[in-house]
């Protein structure tokens, strides 16, 4: 039995959100100013990769997050991440690509079309969420740098900044910065493989990895690169934060799997949070890639996915 | 027993440590009620009992040193502070079991003998109920003081098994688990270097 006192739901969630959206925009044409720093609003189209599961709420996605830049509790995001500047923000564009550069963020969403996607998110560590994220196809920014015939992978680079992270300034040192993470050049390519710009058609919150993350929701959260701020294109696998911590416990693929443990976590069932049972909320079973299998699988087909996790 | 060096004597009864353990329960029956968990709230309940367990344990563990180098002599408490602890284990247990398994039992038992760090919470576990069973005055007329005594040391592997299981849980390491397991550890080493 739970019993609450004050109702769960923000004005956000009971609101449609075409309504608030549309709010917002006439707000924003009037008094755009007003608006700045404070989660600004993105304009979004409806994408059919979306699930229609009831998303979790924006307070859980953004009050648990793991984001070790800013502290190993998960609550350590929301409270430390206000402080990173984001706004301007360049992302280097390197390697085997036929236009290499230093893009300002701003100039790289030009023309791009922000798509509302609704992605399962599961957690390596057994608990997943429903969230909507505005973004647009990694495949839309790697056909536009021009990968070259040779390029296999792609590998991505997190934001560096002592000063304004503080989870890298700490005494012990949690994980070799930069945060490093890396897919295959077809995983890339995947129409579902996501560039994140924003969440609840609002700007990407600072603990959700702003101004830009990737998402890739048939693989771990942790694959989700967040604060990118290096793209590069390589003909080789390149290494991965998680795999170079601990190998036995984090491939390169990290598929969502629930034939395949993780030596602390048994991967066969996940807790949805905010599932409404609260307290007592059953486990789920996990789907393999996540129930992103119809789009995915060929693309391990063949592989023996035990020595590929 | 070097009764004679003691200059703090307490003369407070034990009750008010039995009240004052349960405050952190309290706390979080409140939080469960009117509360806010956060958006995990079986992992906040689980992680909160088990570390309570650790605090409870490590002070339990630090009453003979006290005593013996700065003789402060809370030994009259250390039964309720054990107890206390023990409380505290079987609620991380029982969330860990109920709340976090949801009593499937093929996932329990494939949790305790596939991930070393639960099997090593569970056997911890396991060498305190002795303990736990043995914590009234007649038991100890029953068992004889000597073999008590002897039984009870049993704190020292569950205490460390207790803490070995925090940072095995982690991913990484992050500095809270790791100062548990340097006071277990030096608690214990301290009784090496004593020789008692």
């Amino acid at each position: 039995m739970l019993l609450r006192h004050a109702p769960d739901l923000s004005e956000r969630e009971v609101t449609p959100r075409d309504l608030y959206l549309n709010r917002r925009h006439l707000l924003a044409g009037f008094g755009g100013m007003m608006l700045a720093g404070a989660g600004a609003a993105q304009a979004a189209v409806k994408s059919p990769f979306s699930t229609d599961e009831t998303p979790t709420s924006l307070k859980d996605i953004t009050s648990y997050n793991n984001f070790y830049e800013f502290g190993t509790d998960k609550s350590d995001p929301a409270r430390n991440a206000g402080r990173l500047t984001v706004k301007p923000w360049k992302v280097k564009i390197d390697g085997m690509v036929g236009k290499p550069g230093e893009y300002d963020l701003d100039d790289l969403l030009k023309g791009m079309t922000i798509e509302e996607r609704i992605y399962r998110m599961r957690c390596v560590e057994g608990w997943s969420m429903v969230i909507p994220w505005n973004g647009f196809p990694l495949a839309s920014l790697l056909k536009r740098v021009e990968p070259q015939s040779g390029a296999k992978f792609v590998a991505f680079e997190t934001l560096v900044r002592p000063s304004e992270m503080s989870g890298q300034s700490g005494f012990f040192k949690i994980l070799d910065w930069p945060y490093v993470e890396g897919l295959r050049l077809d995983e890339a390519m995947n129409p579902l493989t996501l560039l994140a710009t924003g969440l609840y058609g609002e700007s990407l919150p600072n603990q959700n990895g702003a101004p830009l993350r990737l998402v890739v929701p048939w693989k771990y959260g942790f694959k989700g690169i967040k604060s990118i701020v290096r793209i590069s294109l390589t003909d080789k696998q390149p290494a991965t934060s998680w795999n170079i911590q601990a190998p036995q416990e984090y491939g390169f693929y990290s598929n969502v799997n629930p034939e395949v443990d993780h030596p602390r976590w048994s991967q066969a069932t996940e807790r949805r949070i905010g599932d409404g049972g609260g307290l007592f909320a059953k486990r789920r079973p996990t789907l393999p890639f996540n129930g992103y299998a119809d789009q995915v699988a060929s693309l391990y087909a063949g592989m023996d996915l035990r020595k590929f996790y | 027993m070097a009764i004679a060096n003691l200059r703090i004597q307490p003369r407070f009864p034990t009750w008010p440590v039995y009240l004052a353990g349960l405050i952190p329960a309290l706390f979080y029956v409140y939080q469960i009620f009117y509360g806010d968990l956060g958006a995990d709230p079986a992992k906040t309940l689980e992680h909160a009992m088990g570390e309570w367990a650790l605090r409870f344990l490590i002070l339990g563990l630090a009453i003979t040193p006290l005593r013996r180098e700065l003789g402060i002599g809370l030994l009259k408490y250390r039964r309720a502070v054990g107890l206390i602890a023990f409380l505290y284990v079987v609620l991380h247990l029982t969330v860990y079991l109920l709340l976090d398994q949801g009593l499937d039992w093929p996932a329990i038992w494939a949790d305790i003998v596939k991930r070393p760090y639960i099997t090593i919470g569970m056997a911890g576990f396991v060498l305190l109920l002795p303990l736990a069973a043995t914590s009234f005055n007649a038991a100890i007329r029953w068992v004889g003081g000597r073999n008590w005594n002897r039984l009870h040391k049993l704190v020292y592997p569950a205490v460390l098994a207790g803490a070995v299981h925090y940072v095995m849980l982690v991913k990484s390491w992050p500095l809270e688990p790791l100062v548990y397991l340097a006071i277990v550890v030096a608690l214990l080493g301290w009784r090496v270097w004593r020789r008692t």
